[in-house]
């Protein structure tokens, strides 16, 4: 791979491009990182505040579905459309969680102690 | 590597070591097939044993703890040992030709897999010379085989981890080919059957051994250290040990039976000369066989007290696979339907497949029925079924697939009238043997018992089924002596060597060449060479882009050295409960083998060579003469 490197100027219309294109994406993660620390308050808040254990799980359960969304589209790039096969990796993903969800209810729910 | 002589004889010692470096999907294929072979006849002899223990009331030809390890490894090894590396020896051989790759997406991952493979088969076999086979059945239910003495569990447990990463790695292998290494025009829809079900069946093992790695490592340490996930005295639960291995062992099955679908899904066309019926329904239905066969394992733990709701939930769901399993046989047998049938070897195995494989889905949907499987649960009628569906599904379209693609893989075919033979042999002896055990379990004959009293009604059928088991050796003998027969007889030097051939593998001319097609070829609809050769193109494809140097992958050792140093850091693992001194420094040095070799492999760039132009013409007029592949 090294010896086909090619080195290109950018022209100044790219630069700013880039430019704009960066910091739209940075004002992005950051506003997803802020509302993923903003939802782990939520979910230790309602702890703290010791609601009943039928409101505190069903929330911290959502609340969790949400972070792994939003781990998934914006820490890990499923957003990016562009990226090649990013269809079939959406559908692998998705494949495991639909193909695991029903062993952790079962896990839960007819295992017995 | 610019020297343009094509070498042709190579002495002993330059062969083996090709085999043992190789990375070449075709060679690797031909591997798989012999290691399935192999352990095929091995547990098919286990098999021929347990018959012959059961031919007659209170027989004594073995005692009843080699009777449980016969039991355990039969199953062990034709499921993990056997048919899975068979299949593998398929796909690997034609699927990148289906495709028109030069080779797998990652060569040397392959070769890594048949490797683990081969040393976690030969560490599970070793197990009968050193202390006992493992004996709680391949299921190796926890509250069984925790109290199992001896080493039996821990080769199982072992030998499992290892061959299972093989499986693993090769399972993500094709699963990256087939996405990113189809030619141009080979849209998804365009795929070769064969190729959809190993798509599927290769994703089913990405989601489905990591569950069967950690019930073996909850197990593993449960034996080596005391741990207790799976002991009820110490707060945990035998039941989970059920739920792991099912959640991998349903799937499992899927795994073995989609390339059968798909192999005959292959053959059925050629040999009914006719394009596939519904493609796009057997598509769809292969990817829905694959999620529901995620949805249903607790069928196999209807008794165990799951409660109502979850097996009536787990019965409905079950039952819903006869569905797209229904459609399937109905476009094969639409397929087949009006056409010009040949019946050649591998058509007689499609036509004997059909009929055997939906009675073996018919009493699976019987179990299904959660009340009914009490009463079925743990007799022969459940022998019956999964050997109907394994024997009457995967078996045939095996030995079938042997015929079809021997030309592809070895540039010979295998002897017609001797494989007629052998498929009726074996094929009447399959009935004879797993027919009545249908009644035998209705009778109340229980599953895994050593042997049984005389006058319950059960002799004349237990003694018909032994003779049954003796055909069907005798079958698998006589296909044996086919292959070294046609070992002997001339190359055929041929394209298309059914003259009746569609998908793309039949387009290039045997024996095929280590870089496969010359020049990637353009796909320009499904059943690609059948379009070619109706267009009237004697090249048989055209090509999608000019005759230039072809980058190949460079041999490797390493992978060998990777498994060996699993296979010795197993034996310090299976040794350590004894307290034996050397068991740590073992684990250590094997452990330090496979870690070494992986920051060899990482450190040092490999980048593959170039066979260039001039070569490939040379290569091209070595293998059919002058003009090369025209």
């Amino acid at each position: 791979m090294g010896h086909d490197t090619h080195v290109q100027a950018k022209s100044k219309k790219q630069f700013e491009y880039d430019r704009h294109h960066n910091a739209m994406h940075m004002r992005k993660q950051v506003i997803n990182f802020a509302i993923m620390i903003f939802l782990t308050f939520v979910a230790f808040a309602v702890v703290v505040a010791d609601f009943s254990p039928y409101f505190i799980k069903p929330v911290i359960l959502l609340l969790a579905g949400i972070q792994v969304v939003l781990q998934l589209y914006s820490f890990m790039h499923m957003d990016d459309k562009k990226a090649s096969h990013m269809g079939v990796i959406a559908t692998f993903v998705w494949s495991g969680v639909l193909i695991i969800f029903p062993v952790f209810l079962t896990f839960v729910t007819i295992i017995w102690w | 590597m610019s020297s343009v002589a094509v070498s042709n004889k190579k002495g002993f010692g330059a062969t083996l070591w090709d085999y043992l470096t190789t990375v070449d999907h075709k060679k690797l294929g031909v591997m798989y097939l012999f290691a399935g072979t192999l352990f095929f006849a091995i547990a098919g002899f286990e098999a021929l044993l347990m018959r012959i223990q059961l031919m007659i009331p209170n027989n004594d030809f073995v005692s009843a703890g080699t009777f449980n390890e016969l039991l355990t490894m039969h199953g062990t090894t034709m499921l993990f040992l056997a048919a899975t590396p068979l299949l593998f020896g398929f796909m690997n051989a034609i699927v990148p030709l289906q495709i028109g790759a030069r080779d797998v997406a990652f060569p040397f991952l392959n070769s890594l897999g048949f490797w683990l493979f081969f040393l976690g088969a030969i560490f599970l076999h070793l197990s009968f010379f050193l202390g006992g086979a493992p004996d709680a059945g391949w299921t190796n239910y926890a509250s069984l085989a925790l109290y199992s003495p001896g080493h039996g569990i821990d080769f199982y447990v072992l030998g499992l981890q290892i061959s299972g990463a093989g499986t693993l790695i090769s399972g993500i292998n094709f699963i990256v080919t087939i996405i990113t290494m189809r030619a141009p025009g080979m849209t998804f829809m365009r795929m070769p059957l064969f190729t959809w079900t190993t798509l599927i069946s290769s994703t089913l093992i990405l989601f489905a051994f990591p569950p069967l790695t950690v019930g073996l490592f909850f197990m593993l340490v449960d034996r080596m250290f005391g741990a207790n996930f799976f002991d009820h005295t110490m707060g945990g639960n035998t039941i989970i040990w059920e739920h792991l291995f099912w959640i991998f062992g349903h799937p499992e099955v899927y795994i073995l039976v989609l390339p059968a679908f798909g192999l005959f899904s292959e053959i059925i066309p050629v040999f009914a000369r006719k394009r596939l019926f519904g493609y796009s329904s057997m598509v769809f239905a292969t990817i829905l066989i694959g999620f529901l066969g995620f949805m249903v394992w607790a069928h196999h733990m209807f008794t165990t007290g799951l409660g109502a709701t979850a097996n009536a939930i787990f019965a409905v769901a079950t039952m819903a696979i006869a569905v797209p399993t229904g459609m399937k046989v109905f476009n094969w047998i639409m397929t087949i339907w009006g056409g010009s049938v040949k019946v050649t070897v591998p058509m007689l195995y499609a036509l004997g497949f059909i009929p055997s494989f939906v009675a073996g889905g018919v009493t699976g949907v019987m179990q299904a029925a959660a009340p009914l499987d009490y009463q079925l649960h743990d007799s022969y009628f459940i022998v019956a079924h999964f050997h109907y569906v394994i024997v009457g599904g995967i078996v045939t379209a095996i030995f079938g697939s042997m015929h079809f693609y021997w030309p592809i893989m070895f540039n010979r075919a295998l002897n017609e009238k001797l494989g007629v033979l052998t498929f009726w042999i074996f094929f009447i002896g399959f009935h004879l043997t797993f027919f009545l055990q249908h009644f035998l379990g209705l009778m109340g004959m229980p599953r895994r018992v050593f042997t049984f009293q005389a006058d319950q009604g059960w002799d004349l059928f237990n003694f018909i089924s032994s003779i049954g088991a003796i055909m069907m050796a005798i079958g698998v003998v006589l296909l044996v002596i086919n292959i070294i027969i046609t070992a002997k007889s001339k190359p055929l030097n041929c394209r298309d060597y059914w003259g009746d051939g569609r998908s793309l593998e039949w387009a290039i001319k045997t024996p095929v060449p280590f870089y496969n097609f010359k020049q990637t070829p353009l796909i320009r609809g499904f059943d690609p060479y059948w379009l070619e050769k109706h267009d009237g193109n004697k090249e048989g494809m055209i090509y999608a882009e000019p005759l230039g140097d072809i980058h190949m992958p460079n041999n490797s050792i390493l992978p060998l050295v990777m498994s060996i140093g699993t296979f010795i850091a197993a034996f310090g693992a299976l040794y350590h409960p004894d307290g034996v001194a050397w068991s740590i420094p073992v684990i250590i040095i094997g452990l330090g083998i496979t870690v070494a070799s992986m920051i060899l492999r990482s450190v040092k760039d490999d980048l593959g060579y170039h066979v260039h132009v001039e070569e490939v013409i040379a290569t091209e007029e070595h293998l059919y003469g002058k003009g090369g592949n025209k």
